[in-house]
């Protein structure tokens, strides 16, 4: 396991924006798709003869079918508010990581083959030639962006970056340079169902040892169902949850939120992940397949419900896109939200009187809550807005006495991403999610040494699993993050009667 | 990309993870482990044959509660857990450990 071989930041207490560092990312690059993990998803396995012609005639197809791709690639004025925005450019000082500069290395593509000046005056309006070095650059600083959106909220035209960063991914995976980590992970939903590759086998015999578990400890039999008929709820939640610490203290909880609901559930063996990762690379086929085995699990299973666990992109694809990508719904409950957050879940139950939290059970912390992007700033929760910024902290707040919020302008629908967001979540980014933690570092950092915060609760699997991995480069324990459904799982008082 | 013991040669992919789980035996373990700066000592042992027993039978590393519980059953329960296995493998149980026992590194949001 190789050392990193990069200085982690120094925190220092304020926030900071960087001397730019020309070039100073321009040897962070993921690892490239084998054909193995390229093919199976649709695209070719190595780089195309004529990939010049066959990129920008990509290009030209998403600019029609996108509508919004031509208007954010015209509009931006230069105006530079989102420069200092994005916490890559801000732990990294790479000026290409402004998201402004990161938009331009497409958009002088996009202004050479698409636009009259940009056809007859290139020198005039900075349009290039499609080039090796332009692919090049594509292919690493398409992958210093997370999609996070953060940028388009300072944005006074409301140009959104991840299109473009989507965009730029999904025309490269299509010359046949495509990212190794979402591509193999794609291919493993389409084959067995879930990111990790959890085959029905497994995933039973894990579930049958956490109800072992949590009788041991409770004393009390907690189930965790798969594909039983008839259950009331699907739930789909991100594999991660059934694999990792502390996403499985998020899955206990649920269950013993579901247990003390008297509402029964199932999980899916065939649906088994919540993640959709062809959101991250761009591709539209391969976002709707994976999405499509949702739909199928809650028609075979006879659910009235859908329940989504905590995963930040997975909410954003259901709330923003499943209508159209896999609806409609008729089949299901209409009384219930389609589809319906955990969070939303607990807190319908908890406004009801349905549950009784005891807050004690979490007086050993001092808890603050990490928005996650995809949640924040793509999707909502709830029926008023800013649903999803109050509901998550309502629970929480419901599930323990010490609760303290982060500095204003990095919560809500100003948050800073976690550093792993939009398929960087792998070993190969480690340099660029360290430096791009630094601005969420700054703020945690800061109400921990001014209110004693002890944990950071997260509603999304990558979250959880990038703060466990870059929480220790920065003095702090990774045992820092937790589920939210773990401080409602603790607290909840099973049996009472309501 | 690819490594050697004695005559014998050992696919990788980038990270280093064998190519093959089949070419695994305990000497590609010891190497590994040497390269990182780690040596081996039985409860190593105990964590890799379990990996690789779980791999044989579900085509999958266990998930981490699996993991800690097997390993607290076989080495004490004070050591069921993942602090212990951090100890251990500090680059992660899930990820140094698979890739000591020839197992492929796991994938997803983890």
């Amino acid at each position: 396991m190789a050392k990193a071989e990069f200085d982690t930041p120094q925190l220092k207490g304020i926030p900071v924006i960087p001397h730019l560092q020309p070039g100073a990312m321009a040897h962070s690059r993921p690892f490239v798709a084998k054909a193995e993990h390229q093919e199976p998803l649709g695209f070719p396995g190595e780089l195309v003869d004529d990939w010049k012609t066959k990129a920008i005639d990509k290009m030209g197809e998403l600019l029609t079918k996108y509508r919004a791709l031509p208007v954010f690639l015209d509009a931006c004025v230069k105006c530079g508010a989102c420069t200092d925005k994005c916490h890559y450019y801000l732990g990294t000082a790479d000026p290409k990581n402004m998201p402004v500069a990161r938009q331009d290395l497409l958009r002088k593509v996009y202004r050479r083959y698409f636009t009259f000046a940009g056809k007859h005056f290139p020198k005039l309006v900075g349009a290039v030639e499609l080039s090796e070095e332009v692919i090049e650059d594509w292919y690493r600083y398409y992958h210093q962006c997370s999609e996070c959106r953060r940028c388009s909220v300072y944005c006074p035209y409301g140009i959104d970056t991840a299109e473009i960063t989507m965009a730029g991914r999904e025309i490269l995976a299509h010359i046949g340079i495509g990212q190794k980590y979402s591509n193999e992970i794609i291919g493993k939903v389409h084959k067995i169902g879930n990111n990790l590759g959890l085959p029905r086998p497994a995933l039973e015999d894990t579930l049958e040892g956490l109800e072992e578990e949590v009788e041991e400890d409770l004393g009390v039999k907690i189930r965790y169902p798969v594909d039983e008929k008839g259950a009331d709820v699907l739930l789909v939640t991100p594999s991660a949850d059934f694999f990792a610490e502390p996403h499985v203290d998020g899955l206990i909880g649920y269950g013993k939120v579901f247990h003390q609901a008297g509402i029964s559930w199932t999980l899916s063996s065939y649906a088994s992940e919540a993640a959709n990762f062809g959101i991250f690379i761009g591709n539209y086929e391969n976002m709707q397949k994976v999405a499509m085995r949702i739909r199928q699990a809650a028609l075979d299973l006879g659910v009235k419900r859908i329940v989504v666990g905590e995963c930040g992109h997975a909410w954003r694809v259901a709330y923003s896109f499943w209508n159209t990508l896999i609806g409609p719904f008729d089949f299901l409950d209409p009384k219930y939200p389609v589809p319906q957050h955990v969070c939303e879940f607990t807190y319908d139950l908890l406004q009801k009187g349905a549950l009784k939290l005891d807050k004690a059970a979490n007086d050993d912390k001092v808890v603050t809550f990490h928005d996650s992007c995809n949640v924040s700033r793509g999707s909502r929760m709830g029926d008023f807005p800013g649903g999803q910024f109050v509901i998550p902290r309502e629970i929480i707040k419901a599930s323990c006495n010490h609760y303290v919020d982060m500095a204003a302008e990095t919560i809500h629908e100003n948050t800073f991403c976690c550093g792993g967001g939009g398929g960087l979540l792998t070993d190969d980014l480690t340099e660029l999610r360290v430096k791009g933690a630094v601005p969420r570092m700054e703020a945690l950092k800061r109400v921990i040494d001014e209110d004693g915060v002890t944990h950071m609760a997260a509603i999304c699997a990558i979250c959880k699993s990038q703060f466990t991995k870059v929480l220790p480069f920065f003095g702090m324990g990774m045992d820092m993050i937790i589920s939210v459904h773990q401080l409602v799982g603790d607290a909840l008082v099973l049996g009472a009667e309501h | 990309m690819s490594f050697q013991i004695s005559d014998k040669t050992y696919e990788t992919d980038e990270e280093g993870y064998l190519a093959n789980l089949s070419d695994w035996n305990p000497e590609v373990a010891e190497f590994m482990a040497k390269e990182d700066d780690c040596d081996l000592s039985d409860p190593h042992w105990e964590v890799i044959n379990f990996l690789r027993e779980y791999y044989e039978e579900y085509q999958i590393a266990p998930a981490v509660r699996v993991l800690t519980k097997a390993i607290g059953k076989k080495l004490g329960k004070d050591k069921g857990n993942s602090k212990y296995l951090y100890e251990l493998f500090p680059y992660g149980p899930a990820k140094q450990a698979c890739k000591y026992a020839g197992l492929p590194k796991p994938t997803g949001c983890v």
